[in-house]
């Protein structure tokens, strides 16, 4: 049999997962160039929107020491990697990745991007518009990946080969994320449920990718 | 041939979600199975980063907060390669690192142990894993430290290593213990893994050879990361031309 060398096995990121990857946020300077959560340049293609929610744990609680990536692929739909084959267009100002923590207080996170375009997947389908999610944080052992839909996009929800994948349709609604505006400015809500909440929210759909 | 999807992930060497004895796990741990979609291009890509974006000392934590004088505690060179399942090296990684100083504190507004901040200590660092796979930084080794865990719980000397590689289901936060700590074996933490091999793939290993006289000791630390299947016939990667 060919030899397979086991993955590293994963570990929490812990309490303090800030210090390593948000060190601002565990209060102090360091680098010259910090990655953070704004994906936007002044002339990057595609409609602005800021992604925002929080996360709970089973009781309800605030998880207030979640740290946060996403990735996602640009207006036109392609990602910034060398094995997105698609015929579309790059957008040079857009690395497609962003982090940040949940604030220590009120327990939002917030993301500046712009709402992506749709992914083709095999057999000549489309993946609706989403946005790739990793939640890291003490008391999760292994980073918990989910995905963030939009409400605006219903008929190309309900052709996704990922959500359609899910045999449970109730637990679909729980990755659509909820659009709004104020001030002008456009708001998807996308709150993490890591487990039922005792106030009736269902638990997040997370993937084994 | 070309470049396939990652091979699944052996949930086997992993902790599971909800392990009990590390009691935090017990609210923030999924009740439901994860669900297993095939991978997409979403998850075949991933974010890539380049060595420009980092700064000079950002790989050398014994200088990279240094305000008026050297940090205090055992300096350490501490290196290693990234590869994958097969073997293949794995170039161009992210790998970003975080630890307490050699007393067991960390820099960090919520931590509240007694001893004391290190001036001359940040405790993050960062570097890119160049064509071989290869990483190195230097640093001071962490000390222990107490956690509420249960009353008298104590975290094995250890560092934090996030790795960002080729593909976003690479994406993995671990971390790194020290060859002959004997608290390892105690670690509620460390116990979430569910083999004995597997937690000795953390434990960094003393390499003497390599230490610097009269300078720093050094430690060789590993890493796998899922690997990617070739495809040689049809490819029905998503997206690509059919």
């Amino acid at each position: 049999m060919v030899t397979r060398f086991p993955e590293t096995p994963s570990q929490t990121g812990g309490p303090y997962v800030h210090i390593g990857l948000a060190p601002q946020q565990a209060g102090f300077e360091i680098f010259g160039n910090n990655f953070g959560n704004d994906l936007v340049a002044d002339d990057t293609v595609g409609e602005r929107i800021t992604i925002e929610g929080r996360v709970f744990d089973g009781s309800g609680t605030l998880v207030r020491d979640a740290l946060l990536e996403i990735w996602q692929a640009n207006a036109s739909g392609k990602y910034a990697h060398r094995l997105d084959p698609q015929d579309k267009q790059l957008d040079p100002t857009f690395r497609g990745w962003g982090r940040t923590g949940a604030d220590f207080d009120s327990g939002v996170f917030e993301f500046r991007t712009i709402k992506p375009g749709p992914v083709e997947a095999d057999g000549g389908r489309v993946q609706a518009p989403h946005i790739c999610v990793v939640v890291f944080a003490r008391g999760i052992n292994v980073g918990l990946h989910t995905r963030i839909y939009f409400d605006d996009e219903a008929a190309a929800n309900a052709a996704d080969p990922v959500l359609g994948g899910i045999e449970w349709e109730t637990r679909r609604e729980t990755l659509i994320a909820k659009r709004s505006e104020r001030d002008g400015k456009v708001f998807c809500t996308f709150d993490i449920r890591l487990q039922d909440t005792p106030d009736g929210g269902a638990e997040t759909v997370f993937f084994d990718i | 041939m070309t470049i396939g999807e990652f091979v699944e992930r052996d949930a086997t060497v992993h902790p599971p979600a909800l392990t009990p004895g590390y009691k935090t796990s017990v609210l923030r741990s999924p009740r439901n199975a994860l669900i297993s979609p095939r991978n997409t291009l979403s998850e075949i890509t991933g974010p890539v980063f380049g060595a420009r974006e980092l700064g000079e000392k950002d790989n050398d934590l014994i200088l990279n907060f240094a305000k008026d004088g050297l940090p205090i505690g055992e300096r350490l060179v501490v290196h290693g390669y990234v590869r994958d399942e097969f073997g293949n090296p794995v170039s161009g990684a992210l790998v970003e690192v975080w630890q307490a100083n050699a007393g067991g504190r960390y820099r960090h507004k919520k931590d509240q142990y007694l001893a004391p901040i290190d001036p001359n200590f940040g405790g993050c660092g960062r570097m890119i894993t160049d064509s071989n796979g290869y990483y190195v930084f230097r640093t001071i080794k962490p000390g222990p430290y107490p956690w509420a865990n249960s009353t008298n719980a104590w975290r094995p000397a250890h560092i934090h290593m996030s790795l960002s590689a080729n593909g976003w289901a690479q994406r993995l936060i671990t971390q790194l213990y020290f060859e002959g700590d004997p608290l390892i074996e105690r670690c509620p933490i460390a116990k979430t893994i569910p083999t004995v091999e597997q937690v000795r793939s953390l434990i960094a290993q003393e390499d003497p050879a390599n230490h610097i006289p009269f300078d720093a000791r050094t430690y060789r630390f590993d890493v796998t990361l899922r690997g990617r299947r070739a495809t040689f016939f049809e490819n029905t990667l998503p997206g690509a031309p059919r």
